[in-house]
Formats: structure tokens, C-alpha cells, sequence
């Protein structure tokens, strides 16, 4: 199945996000060869895959961490290649890197202040830190404590209220699964669905393939920086190949 | 009484490397780096502020805002020129680059001002508060100098803790890759820390040079020298450690030359600085990570 086949579902005609044939090298390790993709305004989007299929390294360069010797990256319609990271953010990019990556000495109040540094209005961040306070309660009752002294779920939920902050038109996450007890898993993933049915555009990165397509609308599967599948989740999900190499037989 | 006046000259010493040692401490917990040419920033920092007063006749306080807006114009530019384009390198490289700008700056100066030493007029006069019937003397320098490290101390904190920029600085420090992903321009945070600390040079050669009045290229080189001591005597990348730590180290060397040997002063203040981080490795109030994974 090609992406060209995909019947797009989405009245607007140009994506959220659109990878166009990127190459991206490490020094001389060609990490990522050539892929593209779409994200479409509403849509939850996985790229799925084994460790070092060049997931992680896709994210980075949507957010302008690395940049692509060739193929280029546009995110509402206009090119990022000339964006600096930080100003990627401004437009509405917002990242969830892997392992989390809170600010642990700083409190959980600062961390979601933080999120929010691109904004300029007091009363939105005002707003904005009830909405993520009421979509994670948790966070609220520990407002005051160091990001350092909550548990990995809590720092997941953390980081994820964080990134919402900067008021995000896509949110990427990078394993948000990673190093959490399954029952924590499914309540993250509770969450990122819910966040889709608000209206979130999510590109979500995963290696637990079957939490991940389950709630996805479209997922890419990929392999030592190639992108081998496509589908919606559904399709992906009763893929023997799929089924195969990722949700264990 | 003799005890209270060591004391008091120890604590006005020891504010001007806990201003110095600020620098050093905010550039660590930022950059990554020890700036080794910190100190050369404050003599930098001295001269200006020597000419300002001395040659043209300005008035001492005129004279410092002149030197703190060339030291931080010096220090983003030291930045921008030699540490910035070793972002990526091995810190090493950067330490060698730091002992280089050191060398550099004081052999400009060595150019442009001689070897020859200036006399450096106080920015307050020579005057003094004589307490309990003359039996203690407090000079205004010595109050002064504590007064702007407290003054300085107090703002640097609330600006820390409370400003978006403050905690963008701490963002920083924590996790430059996280911090860029907030949005946060990483490099203008370092040049601000570099503008912070150098500004904080420049009032610390003022007042170093108020107290002792012999100025030359190589004045800022030992004060340096003890204030990174002070910084690392109170845990690098620690704004209240480097208040602490350089407090201490002035206060120890003072009595150390009063109640010792003014020769062994020095090494008594590193025979302390060794036994410190001998039982805690960390400085004074320095950081210890702990993060649940």
C-alpha cells in the first residue's frame, strides 16, 4: 500500500504537516532515507517502528533539531527550513521529546510556565493552566513540588500539560509510553485520544504498536529510516506483516 | 573590638568575590564553562572606570555605569567570538580557549594602559565611620561593598525565581535541548548570563579597586582566581552558594592574615577549600541530583 492510495479524510486540503522526502545524516550514517507524510488538521498520525528505525529522528528534524541534507519539511503550508528551533514553537510545533525531559528542580507551577514561554498574554497562560490542570488533576495537587520528585507518570502527564501550554495546532509526542507501567500506559493513551476528540492534531511516535494504532487515525510503519506501510490504524492493526514484526504475532 | 574589625573587613572582602564568584556561578550553571577570563573582565571593568573618574572628570558613580555597560559589551562579545562557536566541542577545548581569552585580555590591556600601576581614586572617598569612641572604624568603601553585594544578591534572586527570564535561565541550565523545544532562545539565555555577570564584574573592580587602589593588568587575575574558589567552596551553579562561599572565603582570609601569617593566608584559604570538598564534594550548597525515574 503506497501513501498515494490513502483516501485523505479531511476537508482541508492542505496538510498540518507535510515531510517531503527527507534525507537526514548522522556524520556519515544515513539515519533517515527519504520519507515523507502527511498530518491532516484533526487526525492522530503514529509512526510506529522497531528501536533505531529512525523515529526519534524524523521528530527532531520537524522541530529543526537537525536539519535534512535534502527534502524539506512545511508545517501549515510554509517551509521550516530556515526556522530556527525555538521559533518552530511560535507557529504552533510542539514536542514532547522522549524520556519526558521535565525540568526537575523546578516546580511542576514553573515547568507549565515554561510551556507557555512563546506566550505573551497573562490571561490566556491563566486559562491555559486551568485547562491543564483540570485535564490533569494530578498536576494540580502538586503544583509546588520540584518536577524531580514525581513519578514517571506524573512526569509524562507533566511534560505533555507543558507542551499544551504553547497553545500547540500539532502536538508531536516521542514515546510518551516509554519506561511506564502498563496500567499508566493506558491512562496516558486515555488522555492523548481524549485530546484528539477536543480537537488536538497529534503526530504521535511509538514503540508499543498496538496501544499507539489503536487509537491513531493513519500510522506509518518504519524500518531502519525507510517507511515500509501505511494504513489507518484499523487496517495496520489486522496487517499480517504488521502483526508479524510489531504486536508479537 | 579588633576581632569585630577583622571581621567586618572579612565580610567586605568576601563581597566582592561573592559579586565575582556570581559571574562565575551563572556561567557554569548555564554555559556549562568555568570563564577563566572572568577575572580579567574586572580589571577590564577597573580601567574604564579609572579613566571615566580620573582622566575626564566624571563622577564615581557615572564612571561605574560606564564600566558595567563595557564589561557587559565585552563579555557578550568574548561569547559571540570564542565560546559560542565551540558550543559543540569537548569542554576541555573550551577551558584552554577560556585561559586564552584570560591571557589576551590582559596583554590588550598590558597595550593600551602599561604596565605602569595606576592609583585608583575611591568612587566614595576615603572616609570612615568611626563607632563606639573611635574604637571601631568602618571606612564607607567597606560599607558600600557589602551594602551593593547584598543589594545585588537580593535582586539577582527575585530575578531568578520570578522572572520569565530568570526561569528561562534555570530552564536553561537544567536541559538546553528541553529549553528549546519551550521555545526559549538558548543562545540569547547564554549571552544574557554573560551580560549579568560581566555587568557584576565591572561593579566588582569598582569596589575592589576602591579598597585597594593599585590598579595594573594583572589586578584581576588573583580576585578571579579566589572567587572561583569561593564559587566551588560553595557548590558551582549555585547563586546562593557563591554568595555564601565568597563571604566565607574573605572572612577566613582576613583572619588567617590577621591571626596567622599574612604570607600563608592564601594557603590556609585552599587548605579550607580542600577539606570542604573533601567532605562534600558538591560545594557548600551545591546541587545534589535527585531525579525518580
Amino acid at each position: 500500500m503506497r501513501s498515494e492510495e490513502l483516501e485523505v479524510r479531511s476537508e482541508n486540503p492542505t496538510p498540518v504537516l507535510k515531510v517531503d522526502n527527507i534525507n537526514v545524516y548522522y556524520g556519515s550514517i544515513h539515519a533517515i532515507k527519504g520519507i515523507s507524510f502527511e498530518v491532516y488538521d484533526g487526525e492522530i498520525v503514529t509512526l510506529i517502528g522497531a528501536n533505531g528505525a529512525g523515529k526519534s529522528t524524523t521528530l527532531n528534524t520537524i522541530s529543526g533539531l537537525l536539519h535534512p541534507s535534502t527534502g524539506g519539511v512545511s508545517f501549515l503550508g510554509e517551509s521550516l527550513a530556515k526556522i530556527q528551533p525555538h521559533k518552530v514553537v511560535e507557529r504552533g510545533l510542539a514536542q514532547v521529546p522522549e524520556g519526558r525531559r521535565v525540568f526537575a528542580q523546578m516546580t511542576v507551577q514553573e515547568n507549565l510556565e515554561m510551556g507557555a514561554f512563546t506566550q505573551n498574554s497573562q490571561a490566556n497562560i491563566s486559562d491555559d493552566l486551568e485547562k491543564v490542570y483540570s485535564l490533569f488533576p494530578r498536576l494540580k495537587e502538586r503544583m509546588k513540588q520540584t518536577a524531580g520528585t514525581l513519578s514517571g507518570g506524573e512526569q509524562q502527564m507533566l511534560a505533555m500539560g507543558r507542551a499544551l501550554m504553547s497553545r500547540p495546532k500539532l502536538l508531536m509526542l516521542d514515546e510518551p509510553s516509554m519506561g511506564l507501567a502498563p496500567i499508566l500506559v493506558e491512562q496516558i493513551f486515555d488522555i492523548i485520544a481524549d485530546l484528539h476528540k477536543t480537537g488536538a492534531t497529534i503526530l504521535l511516535v511509538e514503540q508499543n504498536a498496538q496501544m499507539a494504532l489503536s487509537i491513531a487515525s493513519r500510522g506509518y510503519v518504519m524500518e531502519t529510516g525507510k517507511i515500509v506501510t501505511t494504513g489507518t490504524g484499523k487496517e495496520l492493526l489486522a496487517s499480517e506483516a504488521v502483526r508479524k514484526a510489531y504486536l508479537g504475532g | 573590638m579588633i576581632f569585630l574589625n577583622f571581621f567586618i573587613s572579612g565580610i567586605s572582602l568576601g563581597s566582592i568575590y561573592a559579586i565575582i564568584a556570581l559571574g562565575y556561578t551563572m556561567v557554569y550553571g548555564i554555559a556549562k564553562m568555568l570563564n577563566f577570563a572572568h577575572g580579567d573582565v574586572i580589571m577590564v571593568g577597573a580601567y574604564v572606570c579609572f579613566y571615566a573618574i580620573s582622566r575626564y572628570g566624571l563622577n564615581p558613580l557615572l564612571g561605574v555605569v560606564i564600566a558595567m555597560a563595557a564589561c557587559t559589551l565585552l563579555g557578550i562579545i568574548v561569547e559571540r567570538l570564542a565560546y559560542k562557536p565551540l558550543r559543540q566541542a569537548p569542554s576541555l577545548a573550551v577551558l584552554i580557549t577560556a585561559i586564552g581569552m584570560s591571557y589576551f585580555l590582559q596583554n590588550t590591556a598590558l597595550l593600551l594602559w602599561s604596565s605602569n600601576p595606576k592609583v585608583f581614586p575611591s568612587i566614595i572617598g576615603r572616609g570612615a565611620f568611626k563607632l563606639f569612641d573611635g574604637a571601631l572604624s568602618v571606612s564607607h568603601v567597606t560599607v558600600l561593598t557589602i551594602a551593593t553585594c547584598l543589594v545585588i544578591m537580593i535582586v539577582l534572586s527575585l530575578f531568578i525565581s520570578k522572572t520569565k527570564l530568570g526561569k528561562a535561565m534555570r530552564a536553561c541550565s537544567e536541559d538546553k535541548g528541553a529549553a528549546q523545544l519551550m521555545g526559549i532562545n538558548v543562545n540569547a539565555t547564554i549571552s544574557l548570563t554573560f551580560a549579568i555577570g560581566s555587568g557584576l564584574a565591572a561593579i566588582a573592580g569598582a569596589l575592589l579597586c576602591s579598597a585597594y587602589p593599585t590598579l595594573m593588568p594583572t589586578t584581576g587575575s588573583l580576585p578571579g582566581i579566589k572567587a572561583f574558589t569561593a564559587a566551588v567552596f560553595g557548590g558551582i551553579g549555585s547563586i546562593p552558594g557563591a554568595f555564601l562561599g565568597g563571604i566565607m572565603l574573605g572572612v577566613i582570609e582576613i583572619f588567617a592574615k590577621a591571626y596567622i601569617s599574612s604570607q600563608l593566608s592564601d594557603a590556609v584559604v585552599f587548605a579550607v577549600l580542600i577539606v570542604v570538598l573533601l567532605v562534600k564534594p558538591s560545594g557548600l550548597l551545591g546541587k545534589q541530583l535527585q531525579e525518580k525515574v
